[in-house]
């Protein structure tokens, strides 16, 4: 597997908290990694790094450096806009717009300029398709999104992020809000996604890092503590505090 | 905040029933070994009688296993802890199984004079019996070194039985009428040495739960 991104003696503040320290991580393309670890650990902040979201956050200062595809994304010329129509985002809590199904899909495609209809339609379907949603919604796409279940939400807010067409798809939690079979269909869809994107999840659930990813790295009061294959690192992992964390002795 | 305490208490449960198995199985050993060296079908017949408890207990966990990796989800140690614990326990059980074929071979000879006094065999079940029994020191302390050295103590298991088979090979041919005697007198050699083969086999599951790795001591 190739590097995709390469994270370098990142440390990041927010204000004088030190939230992440010296982490060096290489994120491989087409597979997918987890960051697992106890709340405030630092995992969802190194995500949001990813594709800039910590920007908004006043007062967070970022050292050393992250490239993705060799681009140094921190860097003066990089334009967030873009870099995150290729670094999507999926969130907790599913979001959609409070618009159609189709103009959810839609929407960002339209914000980067496409206008033909003909092309808007294959996108959408395409993209719901990928998101294994568009055998539930073809024939509803004007309804309201806010109409689906807590589970096609989310698949809906999956089908939007590969909609502008990304490389890399960022999960924060995605699936804690959802009920046992909603979490398992996109368990599955992500492990379909990983031939075309690259897929980097945050989760509680380190049963659902076990059984979804395929390299897990471990934080701790944000350092990384272990990085490795999953099957390793959940059967014979090499720092005792990794082992403390999995077996639920702390955390 | 995680709270283990149920899956802990299993864990002690598994524990505490391996050691229960291991000494129960030594005893056995100890027991069918001396029933043979007097011939004492009573003893025997004792040996064969209580090892159905002995399969409960591998039953016990069996079951206690499967429930903790039902509800707990058991990860690296914990789970290698309870992989161990269902080999270990089926080694146990296979051992007692040895004991009851000795014990078996008593209940054949009842009536009959040894045709040589027992040397070698006695020899042997001290040797397995001190494997069994460091085999299940290694388990409780997690003593790597310890399940080394007790893995090594097998090759003089397996000398001793070539050497004995040998021996009764000659009987065999000096006298016919001692045939029967002694084919079931290199059984017993034959049951000894699979016992200490089951103890190595401890061994490595010791090394296992330790290490993650599975080397084979038996070589």
């Amino acid at each position: 597997m190739e590097a995709l991104i390469n994270i370098n003696k990142l440390n990041l503040f927010y204000g004088a908290f030190h939230a992440l320290k010296d982490v060096t991580l290489t994120i491989p393309e087409k597979a997918i990694t987890a960051f697992i670890g106890p709340s405030g650990c630092g995992k969802s902040t190194l995500l949001r790094t990813l594709n800039r979201m910590n920007d908004m956050i006043p007062g967070t200062r970022i050292e050393g450096g992250i490239a993705i595809g060799g681009t140094e994304i921190y860097s003066n010329e990089v334009d967030v806009e873009t870099l995150r129509k290729k670094v999507g985002m999926v969130f907790q809590q599913p979001n959609p717009f409070p618009k159609s199904i189709y103009d959810n899909v839609a929407y960002g495609p339209r914000l980067h300029g496409i206008t033909n209809k003909r092309e808007l339609d294959e996108i959408v379907e395409t993209s719901l398709k990928s998101a294994v949603l568009w055998d539930e919604v073809k024939d509803y796409l004007k309804r309201s999104a806010f109409g689906l279940s807590g589970g096609q939400q989310q698949r809906l807010c999956i089908a939007r992020a590969l909609a502008v067409n990304p490389n890399i798809l960022l999960m924060d939690e995605a699936t804690s809000a959802l009920d046992p079979i909603s979490t398992l269909k996109i368990e599955e869809l992500v492990q379909e996604l990983k031939d075309k994107y690259t897929i980097v999840m945050v989760t509680h659930n380190m049963h659902q890092a076990a059984r979804v990813s395929n390299q897990t790295v471990f934080f701790l009061n944000g350092e990384v503590v272990e990085f490795s294959d999953t099957e390793k690192l959940f059967s014979n992992p090499v720092d005792q505090r990794t082992e403390d964390y999995i077996s639920g002795r702390f955390g | 905040m995680t709270t283990r305490k149920e899956f802990d208490q299993g864990l002690e449960h598994l524990h505490n029933l391996i050691i229960e198995m291991g000494v129960f199985v030594e005893n056995a050993l100890v027991e069918s070994m001396e029933a043979l060296k007097t011939i004492d079908t009573d003893r025997a017949r004792q040996v064969i009688k209580k090892d159905p408890s002995l399969n409960q207990m591998e039953e016990k966990v069996t079951e206690i296993g499967s429930k903790l990796i039902a509800t707990q989800q058991p990860v690296a140690k914990d789970l290698r802890r309870i992989l161990s614990a269902f080999k270990i326990a089926s080694d146990l059980e296979r051992m007692g199984d040895l004991s009851v074929d000795i014990a078996n071979v008593v209940l054949r000879l009842e009536g009959q004079k040894l045709i040589k006094p027992l040397i070698d065999l006695p020899r042997m079940a001290e040797i397995t019996q001190l494997m069994t029994y460091e085999s299940i020191q290694s388990f409780i302390q997690e003593n790597v070194d310890l399940a080394y050295k007790m893995a090594k103590d097998d090759d003089q298991v397996d000398a001793l039985y070539g050497q004995i088979t040998r021996e009764l090979y000659t009987i065999m041919m000096e006298n016919p009428q001692n045939i029967t005697q002694s084919s079931l007198l290199s059984f017993v050699g034959r049951y000894l040495e699979r016992f200490g083969d089951h103890a190595t086999n401890i061994g490595e599951s010791v090394v296992y739960l330790v290490t993650g790795s599975r080397p084979d001591l038996n070589v």
